[in-house]
């Protein structure tokens, strides 16, 4: 038995959805993070940290908790859709978008930083609006920080296990990702199977950190023209 | 620049010229942990240059910051043509983008990622494509740059690069000028040249320019008006000739960094030569020391204070004749020390001297400690300061 196809097209699926909803979702957060000025912004900094330290399972935990029938979330969502969120693939992508966004936000955060503060200055001054200063001068020269981050959360999304089997459970085309199915493999001994699978997975992340390390090589200078 | 296309019909010119005034009054504490810097200041500028001179920390690039916008003083009022920036009174405070106040940074802040015709362009986007286009190339056609349109920053020199910045301030047209040290690192002749092109630009576009500067060349080779600024206040106004060489206040004059300086007394003032002559007291010497110095406004018998910069001494081992220089002072070499590239003299002439030489005059004069010598001190090397 092969690699089981229907799991790896969901978990593709997954991973693009969650980096491009990250790619969208973590651009005002980590602009936020890099920009203001409040005195407790560290303590958005640790929350969006959280799922670094945090055991997939507790935060899979809380997530399930959330989407469930008894919570004011659960109960909105099935009287929009009928039917709840847990072990559905929505679901699925509101647990992997929350446990991957230090993935992406903190590669932003740091990018956006390291752009010359003149240059935003410049923007300004030029007549510019914070929209537009955003769109022209910041994220272009943060090029290799958003690739960074979508690629890590891409990555991060296609290898999750944890956060999977507590909201998703595991149904076949559904919920199943290649995590998962190298899990119950292994259960079966069917160790040939599970190693093309393990091997596919590890093969996939290598490319995606090839990706993230060579292009922040190539990284553009981040500061004024000489 | 030197283009008529983008000059304004002289009348609108002259009117906005009337009520152009820049009118600054604010202050701006900073807390630091060993000494807090306050900058507090109150000056108007009219249309053309303003010099802001002072050593570097005086304020200098705060102020522009809070003309820009950039920084928020905490009280006071800033107005450019009666059109109010800020005013801590009512709690206004125009954001950057909305005052129209060019400003070129000291790094120029030219955007890497975009070729030098799209820097230029940048700040024209509310206008219509054509229109954008035929201001860019007018600019870049006056600032000369017309050639490096599709360069990266990056590829282009430093002059082309203080131009393209100026470019990309000028092309938005701005209702002040802010310059920050713009011309800093370049060679004197492309600095006149830009400065020229400025002058040109600025007669037709009549607005404030303040101009921030440490280099006393660029004071003389610029002024209309300077503001001395030190440790956060202006400490002197005026044309650059009253400013620089009327007796200065001594921070002034300090910041200029003079090795000797020598309490005088006036003895008697020549201003059919522009000159006067000082005495210096000496101690165990047979009579003081006669400096002829610059005329400034000072009695004679009032005390001033002499500085003279060690690198602006010649030495001379014998008497030497046909000279300009009006002060040639019989001494004797006390000690020599070498400071990596140059050679450090203390000469005794009456008082102590210390003069700055090349290795190689030191070597080819044979100096030695004993040596007999002459100072030679030209007139404008003087520098006098109040007491």
């Amino acid at each position: 038995m092969g690699i089981d196809c229907q799991a790896f097209w969901l978990t593709l699926q997954l991973a693009v959805v969650v980096s491009a909803a990250l790619l969208v979702l973590g651009l005002p957060v980590a602009y936020w993070i890099a920009f203001s000025k409040r005195r407790w912004k560290f303590l958005v900094e640790a929350v969006v940290a959280l799922p670094i330290v945090l055991p997939p399972t507790v935060l899979g935990f809380y997530v399930l908790v959330a989407l469930g029938p008894r919570s004011p979330v659960g109960r909105w969502w099935i009287t929009l859709t009928g039917h709840t969120l847990a072990f559905t693939f929505s679901g699925l992508v509101i647990g992997s978008i929350l446990y991957s966004l230090p993935f992406a936000v903190q590669p932003f955060a740091a990018s956006f930083a390291g752009v010359d503060r003149r240059l935003i200055a410049a923007s300004a001054t030029l007549g510019a609006s914070p929209l537009r200063t955003f769109f022209r001068v910041i994220a272009p020269l943060s090029l290799p920080g958003l690739i960074t981050g979508v690629a890590l959360s891409f990555a991060h999304t296609m290898g999750e296990f944890g956060v999977v089997l507590m909201v998703g459970g595991n149904i076949p085309g559904v919920t199943r990702t290649v995590s998962i199915d190298i899990f119950d493999r292994v259960q079966a001994s069917d160790y040939s199977g599970a190693n093309q699978t393990a091997l596919l997975l590890l093969v996939l992340c290598f490319l995606m950190l090839a990706v993230v390390y060579g292009v922040n090589r190539k990284a553009w200078m981040v500061g004024p023209a000489k | 620049m030197n283009d008529a296309r983008i000059a304004e019909p002289a009348a609108a010119a002259e009117a906005k010229a009337r009520d152009a005034l820049l009118e600054v009054r604010f202050n701006k504490r900073f807390p630091a942990q060993r000494q807090e810097f306050l900058l507090e200041v109150e000056f108007t500028a009219a249309p053309g240059f303003t010099i802001l001179f002072g050593p570097s920390g005086a304020g200098k690039t705060t102020l522009l910051d809070c003309v820009a916008g950039l920084v928020m003083p905490d009280a006071g009022r800033i107005s450019i043509g009666g059109r109010v920036l800020f005013d801590g009174g009512r709690g206004t405070n125009l954001p950057v983008a909305k005052r129209h106040a060019g400003y070129v940074f000291q790094s120029l802040a030219l955007f890497p990622h975009l070729t030098v015709e799209e820097n230029v362009q940048y700040g024209l986007a509310h206008l219509p494509q054509a229109q954008r286009r035929e201001r860019t190339s007018a600019i870049l056609r006056a600032c000369r740059i017309s050639h490096l349109a599709l360069r990266n920053p990056r590829e282009i020199s430093g002059g082309e690069s203080q131009r393209a910045a100026l470019a990309r301030t000028l092309v938005t047209d701005p209702a002040v000028l802010l310059l920050d040290e713009p011309l800093g690192a370049l060679d004197a002749a492309t600095k006149a040249k830009i400065i020229d092109d400025l002058r040109e630009w600025n007669r037709t576009h009549r607005i404030p320019i303040l101009y921030v500067t440490h280099s006393r060349e660029e004071v003389f080779a610029l002024g209309e008006r300077v503001l001395v600024i030190d440790e956060g206040r202006i400490v002197a106004q005026g044309t650059p000739h009253e400013v620089m060489t009327a007796p200065l206040q001594e921070t002034v004059a300090q910041l200029v960094g003079f090795e000797n300086v020598f309490d005088a007394t006036v003895e008697a003032v020549h201003p059919e030569r522009g000159t006067m002559t000082c005495a210096l007291p000496t101690e165990g010497h047979a009579g003081p020391v006669h400096l002829e110095t610059p005329l400034v406004r000072a009695g004679v018998g009032s005390s001033l204070r002499v500085g003279i910069r060690a690198g602006d001494i010649l030495l001379a081992t014998s008497l030497p004749q046909g000279l300009s220089a009006r002060n040639v002072i019989p001494g004797r070499v006390l000690s020599l020390q070498q400071r990596d590239v140059i050679v450090s003299a203390r000469v005794y002439c009456g008082l102590e001297m210390e003069v700055h030489l090349t290795l190689v005059a030191r070597d080819s004069l044979l100096l030695a400690p004993g040596r007999e010598v002459w100072l030679v001190i030209k007139t404008h090397s003087c520098h006098l300061m109040q007491t």
